[in-house]
This record gives C-alpha cells, sequence and structure tokens, in this order.
C-alpha cells in the first residue's frame, strides 16, 4: 500500500511528508511497546502508536520503519518532529484510536507481519 | 571518558561510545551512529539489523538502570562484538533478568515504551552469543557476539 493511500484512509494530517508519497509500505504493526517493536516488525513496516517520544523515532532508524502513523490524534512535540525530519522518516496523525486504524488498514489490504496480507485474508 | 574510533591493518575496527545514565534525550544516539558505522563498513543487512536491535536495547538498559557507562563496537572478519558496560545498581538475578516480562524499571520508563521486560531477550533473540556478568552495587558487563564466517 503507497504512503499516500494510508493518508486516505485513515484520515491523516502529514506531518512529516516522505521523500516520496507514493513508496510502498509492506505490513503495518501496532504498538506502544518499542521493545515489541525491536523483536516482531520487519523492514518497510508502518508502525502505529500512541506513543510520541524521541524513542519512537530512534526505533524507526534502527530498524527501518516505513513511517509513523501516530493514533487518537496524539500529536508528537517538536523534538520529535525534527528527529524526524533530519531521517526523512514521514509521519502522520489520525484522530482514529488505534485498533479502529490498524482494521481500516488491514481491510484496505494492508497485511501484518505475521499473517500477511489483509482484505478478504482466509485464515 | 573519550570516544575512540580507529580502523587498524589488520581490517578490524573498534569504536567505543560513551552512554549517560537518565539522559533520555539523547537515547538512541549511540545506537544510531553504531548502525551508521556498520553500514558504513558494508556488513549484511541482517547483522546490521541485529547488531542495531542489541546496540539500542543495550543503551537503553544503561539509561534506563546506570549512572554512567559505554558501548564498545569490534567488528572483524570473523565476528561482531558489541560490549556494554556500566557503573551501576548492577543485577540481583540475572535468570530472572533474562525471562521475558520480568522488569525492575520505573512507570515513567514503560510511557516511553521500554522498560517492559524485554531488552535482554531480544539481544538473546538477536546474538549467536551473549554473555552477561554483573556485581550488585557496582555494575553490569553485556557482551553480544554476531559471527560474521
Amino acid at each position: 500500500m503507497r504512503l499516500s493511500e494510508v493518508v486516505k484512509i485513515l484520515q491523516a494530517e502529514v506531518l512529516v511528508p516522505a521523500a516520496d508519497m507514493e513508496r510502498e509500505v509492506l505490513t503495518a504493526c501496532g504498538a506502544d511497546l518499542m521493545s515489541d517493536v525491536l523483536a516482531f516488525s520487519k523492514e518497510r513496516t508502518l508502525l502505529l502508536t500512541g506513543l510520541t517520544t524521541p524513542q519512537v523515532v530512534r526505533t524507526a532508524e534502527i530498524i527501518d520503519l516505513a513511517g509513523i502513523v501516530f493514533v487518537r490524534g496524539k500529536r508528537p512535540g517538536p523534538e520529535v518532529l525534527e528527529l524526524a525530519r533530519a531521517q526523512s522518516l514521514p509521519l502522520m496523525l489520525t484522530r482514529f484510536p488505534m485498533y479502529e486504524s490498524c482494521g481500516l488498514l488491514f481491510q484496505a489490504g494492508l497485511g501484518g507481519c505475521m499473517l500477511g496480507r489483509g482484505g478478504g485474508h482466509e485464515p | 571518558m573519550a570516544e575512540v574510533a580507529a580502523m587498524s591493518h589488520d581490517l578490524s575496527y573498534d569504536l567505543t561510545i560513551p552512554v549517560t545514565g537518565h539522559d533520555f534525550l539523547r537515547a538512541g544516539e549511540a545506537a544510531s551512529r553504531i548502525k551508521k558505522v556498520l553500514q558504513a563498513l558494508n556488513l549484511p543487512p541482517q547483522v546490521i539489523r541485529r547488531a542495531s536491535i542489541s546496540a539500542y536495547e543495550a543503551e537503553m538498559n544503561i539509561i534506563i538502570h546506570a549512572y554512567r557507562g559505554q558501548l564498545a563496537l569490534k567488528v572483524t572478519p570473523e565476528a561482531l562484538t558489541l560490549v556494554a558496560e556500566d557503573e551501576g545498581p548492577g543485577i540481583q538475578n540475572i535468570d530472572l533478568a533474562m525471562q521475558e516480562g520480568y522488569s525492575t524499571a520505573p512507570d515513567e520508563i514503560r510511557e516511553m515504551g521500554f522498560g517492559a521486560g524485554m531488552g535482554l531477550p531480544n539481544m538473546k533473540k538477536s546474538a549467536d552469543r551473549l554473555t552477561i556478568t554483573s556485581t550488585v552495587g557496582q555494575g553490569t558487563r553485556v557482551e553480544i557476539v554476531i559471527q560474521l564466517s
């Protein structure tokens, strides 16, 4: 799924744009625990989180996440935006809560790290 | 503690980065520098990923628990070794600390997305060999080895 589609589906505000918003993200994960993100996510994963600390951006840098969506309308501080800009890491903000945000993306075909493809996936 | 970086003639690489306890604003900087060095050394992406995750968790552990410490990276053609050493309270029970979900970190650390007892297990998962030695009241040394050949 392209980043521009993520923005559309989640009615998201783009806080820090990617150099190319047509870039594909392969999977997504929703977590507030950065150690879990470090342990389980794959490359070019989109992270949905309710956490707005600089450690979220650092985590993205360490494992090459494709971007971050802050859920529940949680807005990160300027130091987080600055850190993301320095790394060209796209940041988005949606007012939807975590469960709905994940559900909307999965329904639209963006799979997770374990089951893979969403949207009509047969278990 | 001075920062040291040296590329010696036998194709090994050394880098030591100091880490300050409770410096949450800079948390992740040391791991980020290590990742950039490993990328510059052209190591395989999976090695870079495993080493960067280990470095980040080790750095967070020093920041969360210790007064001061350092991350030391050594890369030879055979192996990548990462040593995290700190002056701090030490670990009372290493077996317990290795269990997923066991944590002595305070709540404000959990609010940052860490301190959920996954740090050492994550490092173990990323490493080919993990060695922990600790003296209560003095500090902890964690050594992570990733084989390269």
